[in-house]
Order: structure tokens, then sequence, then C-alpha cells
């Protein structure tokens, strides 16, 4: 161990924080001058941290689902009726669904309808909630890469129920979805029966709003929110949510996803879908080593967003 | 021979000594990393995310203001940049905050320490408010346009309204397991 004379020490300890201060600025203009190394570390980091969460994430659903079940057990009888009512239900629509089905296979086969290329998927578990005061991400933990991980990097994120967000960031345990509240998110979408069209913007809230729809045919309350193919980003009709008026008669989409409570997300990749407008081609993101949306998404490319 | 050569105090001390000292050296720092972690995790709370800048303002206040030597500005960096990653902030900027936090708090440490502790209450509520409006300010310029400001405005009362509850955990651990031992 090297002795120091005390005055030196003193000097030393003095200067290490402006010395850390000028590294840091170094630091924030390197960010900002090659998005790769940011994303490098970044991607690293979250390929560290995706094991480990997931190591801690088991006990706590499984605490989460124990204190659940004894819950569950006062409202048990009621909960039953409930369901029995739901199944009955259920039961009709399905009997409904059934019937529009086939009668939809009889339409398509009559016209001669070409079925879009089914797209590849998995399930991953969400692991961590992570994000910012402006950001809102979660990372998936993904399959151990067969192949090139950097192919899901675009993919469309969706949970049960409806559309939850798009991978910016792939490592080759985990991937970061960017959800659609995000500041970031802008999203082509089609609304109710005539696809009118518009854009769906996240705005750091609970619910994204709508913008850019035609005076012709304003979003009328309670309209279904589909994606729409529009700039070849996402692929049509996936559901995204329900139009609803806020108090300042401002149009918002209520998303069917859960985005608040997400625990497991399918990643679809639509590899023949993406076009040249989206920020990052697919071919460019499978040669670039630290190509990613991300990069676009800090460099702060508000314009383009992420189409 | 060589054994001679050594002073007497450090001759004396066994190695498990020095891996004690060593631990509660890093208590604070562990803290800090063990709680980002925590609050990393889907409990579904919303704006969970704001609470991890708000947790780090409030380590990096109370152990720059009680035990400064335990939290030197390369961990506070270092803390900054994993903020950095973690929340998708431009790489650098919460390190930068972090080590301005600790300057500012170094400053003011002569006249904080030994008064109540509603003023070091008041003093956290200055400069949490400073740094998350500096956050603001670059994520606007970030965005090339000003981003909603209520977040921050939530962000900076949840901090200012947490820290007593942060500064009672915190204070155990200092009198607990990060003690320095006087012996």
């Amino acid at each position: 161990m090297v002795r120091l004379s005390i005055p030196l020490r003193q000097v030393l300890s003095r200067l290490t924080l402006p010395t850390m201060l000028v590294v840091c600025l170094a630091v924030v203009l390197i960010g900002q001058a090659d998005q790769g190394v940011s994303d490098f570390l970044s991607n690293g980091l979250d390929d560290v941290l995706a094991p480990a969460y997931m190591l801690v994430s088991g006990p706590i659903r499984a605490v989460e689902q124990g204190t659940g079940a004894v819950g569950h057990l006062f409202t048990l009888n009621a909960e039953n009726a409930q369901l029995r009512e739901q199944n009955k239900e259920l039961l009709q629509w399905q009997e409904v669904a059934l019937a529009l089905q086939a009668q939809n296979a009889a339409l398509k086969a009559s016209l001669h309808f070409v079925p879009p290329p089914a797209p590849k998927f998995f399930t991953g578990e969400v692991v961590a909630d992570l994000g910012g005061v402006y950001t809102r991400s979660v990372l998936v933990l993904t399959p151990p890469a067969n192949g090139d991980p950097k192919v899901l990097i675009g993919a469309v994120a969706m949970d049960g129920r409806g559309l939850a967000g798009r991978v910016i960031d792939v490592g080759s345990r985990a991937a970061r979805v960017l959800l659609i509240t995000d500041i970031n998110s802008r999203i082509p979408v089609a609304i109710g029966a005539q696809g009118a069209p518009a854009l769906m913007v996240g705005n750091n809230g609970p619910d994204p709003i709508l913008t850019y729809w035609s005076t012709a045919q304003p979003p009328a309350e309670g309209a279904m929110v589909l994606t729409s193919a529009q700039a070849g980003a996402f692929p049509p009709g996936l559901p995204v949510g329900v139009v609803h008026y806020n108090s300042e008669n401002q149009p918002m989409v209520l998303p069917l996803a859960d985005l608040s409570a997400l625990r497991m997300l399918r990643l679809f990749s639509y590899p023949n879908e993406l076009s040249a407008l989206t920020p990052v081609p697919q071919d460019a993101a499978r040669q670039g080593g630290g190509a990613s949306l991300a990069n676009h998404r800090r460099a702060g490319h508000h314009r383009g967003a992420w189409f | 021979m060589v054994l001679s050569r050594r002073p007497a105090s450090r001759r004396l001390l066994p190695s498990w000594r020095w891996l004690d000292m060593a631990a509660r050296w890093l208590v604070p720092f562990i803290l800090l990393l063990l709680g980002l972690f925590i609050l990393g995790m889907p409990f579904g709370i919303p704006g969970q995310a704001m609470f991890r800048p708000l947790y780090a303002m409030g380590c990096v206040y109370f152990w720059s203001l009680y035990r400064p030597a335990s939290l030197p500005a390369p961990l506070v960096a270092l803390t900054g940049l994993l903020l950095d990653m973690l929340g998708l902030t431009p790489l650098g900027v919460w390190a930068v905050l972090l080590l301005l936090l600790q300057a500012a708090t170094l400053g003011l440490r002569r006249y904080l320490v030994p008064s109540r502790f509603l003023w070091v209450w008041a003093g956290f509520a200055v400069l949490a408010t400073a740094c998350a409006s500096l956050s603001w300010l670059v994520e606007s310029a970030v965005h090339h346009g000003f981003v909603p400001a209520f977040p921050i405005l939530c962000e900076c009362l949840l901090a200012i309204g947490l820290y007593p509850a942060l500064a009672i955990m915190l204070i155990r651990a200092h009198r607990g397991p990060a003690a320095l031992e006087h012996t």
C-alpha cells in the first residue's frame, strides 16, 4: 500500500469531486457524440440485471399469489356466482364468434383472400419495471439467443389483451420494451369500423392521446382503436384500445393492455413488414452491432419518433 | 523482520477486522445499490420509476452530510451512471447532477450537521428541487422543446415528503451496521 503524506492526501481528496465532475461531463459529451457507447453499456447492464430480477421475481410472485389465495377464500361464493353468470354469457358469445368465424372463412374463400404471413412470436416474462421520469419501459426476458438477437429490434409487444409497446433494445438475455405511454411513442392507428387514420401519441400519462385525426371523421367515444399499417412499422389490425374524451375534450385511447401491471408479454417479430420508413431498417439493425431504436429515442429525434 | 517494520496499529489488526471495517465502510453504497435494484422490481406501483432518482438523491444527500468518506465522488458518479442506464436518460446526466448535489451538500455541511432536523429537511428540499429542475431542463433540451413539468413537480413533492422516512431508515443504518467502531 502506498503511503502518502497527509497534505498530499488532503489535496487529492479535495480534487476528487471536481475531477469526477469533469469526467462525467466528458461522459455526457461522449454519450451524445456516440450513441453506440450508451447502448452498449445499457444492453450489458440489462443482460446482467435480467437474471438477477428473474431470481427475485419468483418468490415475489409466489407471495402475491399465496396472499391472493387467502384473500379469495372470503369471496369465493360471490365470485363463483359471478363466474357462472359470466360463463353463460361467454358461451353465447362463443357461438356468435364461431358463426362469424365460419362466415369469415367462407367470405375469404370466395374472395381468394391471401392470408398475411404468420409472425414468429415468443412469450417473455416482464422482470423489471425500468424507466425514468420521462420514460416508460419494461425489461422482458428473452430465451437464450438462437441466432441473432438483433432480429427482435422493433418487435411488437402485446399482453393478453392489446398492444403494449415495441422492443427498442435487445441483449442476449433481455429485451427492453418501450411502452405506448412513453413520451416518445408515436403509433399510427385506425379508428372504428371505417379505419379513420390518426396518430396515437404517448404523453407520459396512463392514456395516450390521439392527434392528426381527420375533422371529417372525428373519433367517436367508445370506438375501437387498432394499429394501422401506415408507414409500415406495424401490422394492421392489432387491438390497441378504446377512444375516450377527457374533460378537456381531447380524444385519448384507453389501452386494452394492463400497462401498469404487465406480467407477460408476447413479442411478435414481423421481419418483412418493416419498410424503409422505420428509423432503423431491419437490415441495418442486423448488421450494425450497436444499432437500435434506442439510438433514435435517446437522440431525441422528436419529429421522427418511432414509427 | 518485515512485520516489525509495520506501524504498531496496523500490525495488531487481524484480517477479519479489516474485512469488518471494509464492510462497514461499504454499507452506504451497498444500501444505495440495493434500493435502486428493489425499486426496479415490477410491483405495479404507478410512477414507480420516479422513486429511483429521488432515492438516489436522498441517499447522496444523507451520506454526504453525515459520512462523506463512505460515499466518495467516484461511487456517486457510478450511481449516477447506473441511474442513466436504467432510466434511458442521456448517459452521464444523472452522474453530473448527483455530483453537483454532493458538492452543494458538502458546501453546506458545516451549517447543516449541527442544526435541527427541520433545517436538514429544508436543505434537502431546496437541493432536490434544484436537481430535479436541472434534470427537467436537460430532458427538455434533449427533446427539443419543453417536456411536461408535472412529473418533475410530483418527483419534488415526493422527494420532500419521503425524506423523513428515508432519513429514519438511513439513521438506523448509520448507527447500526454502518457504524464505525471507535476502538
